[in-house]
């Protein structure tokens, strides 16, 4: 092996991914900073300004040619800048919320925001890998980090127990996952996603070679919540802090989007996985707002309802077609912020002091006039979230529900359609229930009465930051989603993507 | 002033309104009550935008359609949608309908709604009401037209539900959004499969590319956007919300639930006509669906005592009468029913809430002398009203003659030629529209008999509630019957707009000239054969014919009622029997529903999926219980627990998963 | 392809085979003579008194962590010191210095902040 100049493209790969390099020397410099200064104030603080400014290096890159970094491990270019800001925009967005949060639920610990910023490092390596390992390192800082912020509380049963069932679990996945890698390297003889393909045209193991994309597919989806791969979800979603969550269900569920968005388009032929998808996507569309019906604790509906939402995005996914996966990254930009906002709310209005896990909907009735700020925007989330016009929401269903009936997949468009119809019933109950009861109809209502909810101006802002965005979508979505398609364009298709 | 401008000011003002009147009372309670400014803002902004209207429309070139395009909404690939919107002969009349009959609905709702606290909210709703109407109306893509057929939606949620402090108003209100959204899904394929076909949105592209998509594609299409319709205007089969949703305050029946609203799927049909004209089966099943829904609707209002529920049933069969001059390919004639329609049924409606407005009055007396309780909206114990309300009982009769169909007032053309239309159809050889004509014809009768029953009930005979002779109710302010008037003056005059063939060879039929196609409208119209010599005697006869039916109903329902109404009732009871109780229990449609949707998914949900969920969480619970307790203990818990039932469907999951990319 | 690993499965099942075999054997020929020293568990030649399932101190777990974590470096760090020659023949050595050392400070700083924290403090 050739070592000469093995480190010559070290400062341009830097360059390259410095967000990504910024965001884990930070996270280090925060452990240190926590170590000599048990939770400074200034952590959180610090991790919000690495953040902003890894988003706006970011914004630079949108219109960069793809190409990749670090020995063709990481993609680089529009591609990955555009994931690369959804996760970041997360992770903000999820660390201003908690600053206030973590201090009423006394958990305002330093190392949190350090974890965050793990986390989020992870999420970025996952969604910009080019290579199966790189996937795999990505994909496992996520998940460790995310097991440690869903059991904070350690004094508390429920988050440990949404701990400890989400770390098994997940670590069964990653079986899964990491078979299907060892069958892919098998019949391919490669880790790298763009030879994937040559590797299959050489060789003859296509049994082999499916069976992996299987085990990989079934990593995928029970990280992005499909059903049957669901069933963790809820309890983790409740047990977590709700901050925490808004973090977990958003940035988590695009980077992996975005991983399984790159495997899908440069590596595998789509003749056979569209009908999976298909099938996944109609379950878990089923199953999220069948179930979200039934639930009275609002974190829990939450839960079911971005099991639904990824379901969504498989519709577009299962499309196979560049319009399709275009959609589907724009409806992660417009859920991320339409979820943490949702989140955001429940979690200015948490009373019972078990992070909102024992809180029912009813008990905060008629919180809409007495909070008129966490109500209205609350309207917007929700409205955003049944995919109303003129909300972003409804541009990422039309984004990702127009190519699936372009590529002949109307029946599972009708069923998408008819699953979101169901969604209004138990996403404007929450609105029924903060504008249009009384506390007093409510014997539950009783005990919010005498509590004070303050409203931070930094979480105020956060909240405001997400309607205007939802707004924007919804009036001007056509440069983002143009944008998100121009990764896809150009001639050879799959071929815009390699280097 | 130019176009762009105008449409401006005509779509921003009630949206502005819908600002002042629902966001700044939010922070600044001291607006809250000042009703006067709050009354007179919300009035203005739907009043302005008529007069902006109507210059448009004086001032507008026929066949020359303006297209006001303000920006591109999304430009996305080969999707390219902008905020663009139409002026054209359909949109300025709906345009004129919402924003005239809503601005006298305004006024009136001033006097209606005095003294409620949520007087601000109710008017900053109504505006939002307008500002999505108007988008509906006015867009000139389907986007836009679907933002405000959302938007009508909300609002009609949000006034349904206005009195939420009653339980029974949120489930109509629910019930009225849930259905709708029914509908919504239909709209939304129908709109993703008309841009696979012809990858554009705008009305242009369909109109004119159309009817060159592959026919079994095109039926899907025309009968998705049927089932929106369907939806929005209250057909069967999700006709059920409407009667709820009389649960709103009156104001809100009228504008929303009879004059406009419901109105807006005849305008999406009369919009896209030259697409559902290319589907000719889809034509017969609309025309089938609407001529049952008038009938099965009309039949009901017959035994229904409650004022609001006859008006609410009395709605959906004249929708159902639009319907079926759309299923016949006579658009015009139904955007022409719709206008009339909206003229005379708002009369009444209002003319209503006049009514309960009194009665309320009496009923507080009543409760307060002796302690009974009195439903103001029950015809049962009404009677006689018309020496107290004169106002109000004259605007209601000339209504009610209008909707009967008794020539010369306006309900009488714009049925008769409907019924015209239908028989010419099957005159040209389509035999359905035989059977929409018969069923026309005794859905005339029928509707001629119930309005006539609601009026003498309601305004003549004796004095029915408890102690007549010392609670006496009063005539409502002139905010109420001012309105009153002027919609009664509409109701008589409105008809000759569309006077009928036989005068002057149809010159005189300005609704027809002014949208059809054939004079450079945008409302398209089946081409017949041409009639021979003696058709002009049948058209005549024609005439006298629904002429004399009107008549009928309404001499007979005056004869039986005028006196002692109820003892007819009773009568009708005993004779029909069951026919009359399945009228009194609306067909059990709500049953029907609540067996076959409402509670198998209930239970799917909360017992079926949820069972499984709750079982496995309350495992888990004990589990982390038993952790903490003694770890060996607590290991085992685990392993024969839950996670495992976790883990099994992770493992079925890859199993499908598997088997599917292999095997598919 | 698949058939190249046909030995290997061979000889899995080979070995798996003989141990089983051979405990059966045993089970099936050995004469069994049981009485309440051999029944005893074998603690090193102590009496075996109370349970078996004993509670460790958390500490425990916290110290045999931080020593998975520098065995495993250890495990990364020979293949780097075995080629470390070829580096410096390439005039990489700077580079991979600088890598590692970078592998190495991130340890240390998990190690730092255990010891800021109290983590390997025993009371």
């Amino acid at each position: 092996m050739d070592l000469t100049n093995i480190y010559a493209s070290l400062p341009a790969d830097l360059v390259a991914t410095f967000s990504m390099v910024l965001v884990a020397l930070v996270a280090l410099a925060l452990v240190v900073w926590d170590a000599f200064r048990n939770n400074a104030p200034g952590i959180p603080w610090a991790g919000v300004v690495a953040l902003g400014v890894a988003i706006v290096w970011e914004l630079f890159a949108l219109g960069d040619a793809p190409g990749t970094a670090w020995y063709g491990m990481v993609r680089t270019g529009g591609f990955a800048a555009f994931v690369n800001i959804v996760v970041l925009i997360g992770a903000l967005l999820s660390i201003i919320l908690s600053v206030p949060y973590l201090r009423e639920i006394r958990h305002a610990h330093g190392e949190v925001y350090a974890i965050i910023l793990f986390a989020t490092v992870g999420m970025m390596l996952l969604g910009t890998a080019n290579n199966l390992v790189a996937v795999f390192v990505g994909l496992e800082t996520m998940s460790i980090s995310l097991y440690i912020l869903t059991g904070l509380v350690r004094e508390d049963e429920g988050a440990t127990e949404s701990a400890l069932k989400y770390f098994l679990l997940g670590a069964f996945s990653t079986g899964f996952f990491l078979y299907g890698i060892a069958l892919l390297y098998g019949a391919t003889g490669t880790m790298d996603l763009a030879r994937m393909s040559e590797g299959l045209a050489a060789g003859e193991n296509l049994v082999m070679f499916w069976a992996g994309v299987g085990l990989l597919l079934v990593g995928f989806l029970f990280k992005v919540s499909a059903a049957p791969f669901h069933m963790w979800t809820p309890d983790v979603y409740q047990g977590a802090p709700t901050t925490l969550t808004a973090y977990m269900s958003t940035a988590t569920k695009a980077a992996t989007f975005a991983s399984l968005i790159l495997v899908l388009y440069a590596a595998l032929p789509p003749e056979r996985w569209t009908m999976v998808l298909a099938v996944i996507a109609v379950l878990t569309m089923v199953v999220g707002n069948v179930l979200a019906i039934a639930q009275q604790n609002v974190k829990r509906m939450l839960a079911y309802s971005s099991i639904a939402h990824a379901g969504y995005v498989l519709v577009g996914l299962a499309a196979g077609t560049p319009a399709g996966y275009a959609g589907a990254l724009f409806y992660l930009l417009v859920y991320s912020i339409m979820n943490i906002g949702a989140f955001g709310v429940m979690a200015l209005l948490e009373w019972d002091g078990k992070e909102g896990q024992t809180q029912t909907l009813n008990s905060l009735a008629g919180i809409g006039p007495r909070k008129p700020l966490l109500g209205a925007t609350m309207v917007v989330f929700m409205f955003a979230l049944v995919g109303f016009p003129p909300l972003g929401g409804f541009w990422g269903k039309v984004a990702v529900f127009a190519p699936a009936v372009e590529a002949g997949l109307t029946w599972l468009v009708i069923v998408g359609v008819l699953a979101s119809a169901v969604s209004a019933y138990y996403y404007l109950r929450v609105l029924y229930v903060f504008w249009m009861r009384s506390p007093e109809d409510e014997p539950e209502a009783a005990a919010v009465q005498d509590r004070v909810f303050a409203v931070p101006v930094t979480s105020a802002a956060v909240l405001i930051v997400c309607v205007v965005l939802l707004l924007y979508f919804g009036v001007r979505p056509g440069g983002i989603l143009e944008t998100t398609a121009s990764f896809f364009a150009g001639p050879g298709a799959s071929m815009a993507l390699l280097p | 002033m130019d176009a762009a401008l105008l449409v401006q000011l005509i779509l921003l003002l009630p949206l502005a309104g819908a600002v002042f009147n629902g966001i700044l009372p939010l922070f600044l309670p001291a607006l809250r009550t000042r009703e006067p400014l709050i009354g007179a803002v919300a009035t203005a902004v739907v009043a302005i935008p008529f007069v902006l209207v109507l210059i448009l429309f004086l001032g507008y070139e026929p066949g020359q359609p303006v297209i006001v395009d303000f920006f591109p909404w999304i430009v996305a690939g080969d999707l390219e949608v902008h905020f663009a919107y139409r002026i054209d002969e359909l949109s300025l009349v709906m345009g004129l309908i919402v924003t005239g009959v809503g601005a006298l609905i305004h006024l009136y709702a001033v006097g209606y709604m005095h003294g409620d606290s949520g007087f601000w909210r109710f008017f900053a709703y109504l505006n939002l009401f307008i500002f999505a109407m108007l988008n509906l109306v006015l867009g000139d893509n389907m986007v836009v037209l679907f933002l405000g057929w959302e938007g009508v939606g909300v609002c009609s949620y949000l006034l349904i539900g206005f009195w939420y402090t009653n339980l029974k108003n949120s489930a109509a209100a629910n019930k009225a959004f849930i259905v709708n959204r029914i509908g919504d899904f239909a709209f939304l394929v129908a709109m993703f499969l008309l841009f696979r076909e012809l990858g554009g949105l705008d009305f242009t592209t369909i109109t004119e590319g159309g009817g060159a998509i592959p026919e079994a594609t095109l039926n899907w299409i025309v009968l998705l956007l049927f089932i929106g319709a369907t939806g929005k205007s209250a057909q069967i089969p999700l006709f059920v919300w409407l009667p709820d949703a009389m649960a709103g305050p009156t104001p809100v029946s009228a504008l929303i639930h009879a004059a406009t609203m419901v109105t807006s799927g005849l305008y999406l049909l009369a919009r896209l006509s030259p697409v559902v004209l290319a589907a000719p089966d889809i034509m017969v099943v609309i025309a089938v669906v609407a001529a049952l829904t008038a009938i099965m609707a009309a039949s009901i209002a017959i035994a229904q005592n409650d004022i609001k529920k006859v008006l609410a049933y009395s709605t959906v069969s004249q929708l159902g009468y639009m319907f079926m001059a759309a299923g016949v390919g006579a658009f015009f004639v139904a955007i022409f029913h719709v206008m009339t329609h909206a003229f005379f049924k708002a009369c009444l409606f209002l003319g209503s809430g006049s009514v309960i407005h009194a009665m309320h009055h009496v009923e507080h007396e009543v409760e307060h002398k002796t302690g009974k309780h009195i439903d103001p909206q029950d015809m049962r114990t009404m009677g006689g009203l018309k020496k107290y309300m004169p106002a109000t009982s004259r605007t209601y009769f000339i209504a009610m003659l209008a909707i009967a169909g008794i020539p010369p007032l306006a309900g009488f053309f714009s049925k008769d030629e409907i019924l015209f239309k239908a028989f010419e159809y099957g005159y040209d050889g389509h035999a359905y529209a035989w059977f929409v004509w018969i069923v026309g014809l005794l859905t005339a009768v029928l509707t001629a008999f119930y309005m006539a029953r609601s009026y003498y009930l309601t305004f003549e005979g004796e004095e029915r509630w408890p102690l007549a002779d010392q609670v006496h109710p009063h005539e409502s302010p002139w905010t109420m019957t001012v309105p009153l008037w002027v919609l009664a003056g509409l109701s008589v005059v409105g008809g000759f707009l569309g006077l009928p063939g036989v005068i002057a060879h149809g010159e005189w039929n300005l609704i027809h000239h002014w949208l059809g196609e054939p004079y450079g409208g945008p409302v398209a119209e089946p081409v017949l054969a041409p009639h021979g010599e003696g058709f002009l005697a049948i058209e005549w006869g024609l005439i006298l014919l629904g002429a004399g039916i009107a008549f009928a109903g309404w001499l007979f329902a005056r004869a039986k009622y005028r006196t002692d109404g109820l003892a007819y009732d009773a009568h009708l009871r005993a004779k029909l029997g069951g026919l009359y109780r399945a009228w009194e229990g609306k067909y059990y449609w709500d049953e029907l529903y609540d067996r076959l949707v409402v509670r198998p998914l209930m239970r799917f949900s909360e017992r079926g999926l949820a069972a499984f969920d709750r079982y496995v969480v309350d495992g888990a619970v004990n589990g982390v219980a038993a952790l903490t307790a003694g770890i060996s203990r607590g290991l085992r818990y685990m392993q024969t627990g839950i996670v495992q039932n976790y883990a099994l469907a992770i493992v079925f999951g890859a199993l499908l998963v598997i088997s599917l990319i292999l095997f598919a | 392809m698949l058939t190249d690993f046909v030995p290997l499965f061979l000889m899995m099942a080979l070995a798996l085979g003989l141990a089983l075999s051979l405990l059966k054997l045993h089970q099936l020929l050995g004469p069994k003579r049981p009485n309440l020293i051999k029944t005893a568990a074998y603690e090193s030649g102590m009496d075996p008194i109370g349970t078996a399932r004993e509670r460790y101190s958390v500490k425990f777990y916290l110290v045999a962590m931080i020593f998975i974590v520098f065995d495993v470096e250890v495990v990364f760090l020979y293949p780097w010191a075995v080629s470390f020659r070829d580096f410096l023949a390439a005039d990489a050595g700077l580079g991979v210095m600088m890598v590692v050392s970078f592998f190495i400070l991130v340890l240390g700083i998990g190690l730092l902040y255990d010891i800021k924290k109290g983590g390997l403090e025993f009371e």
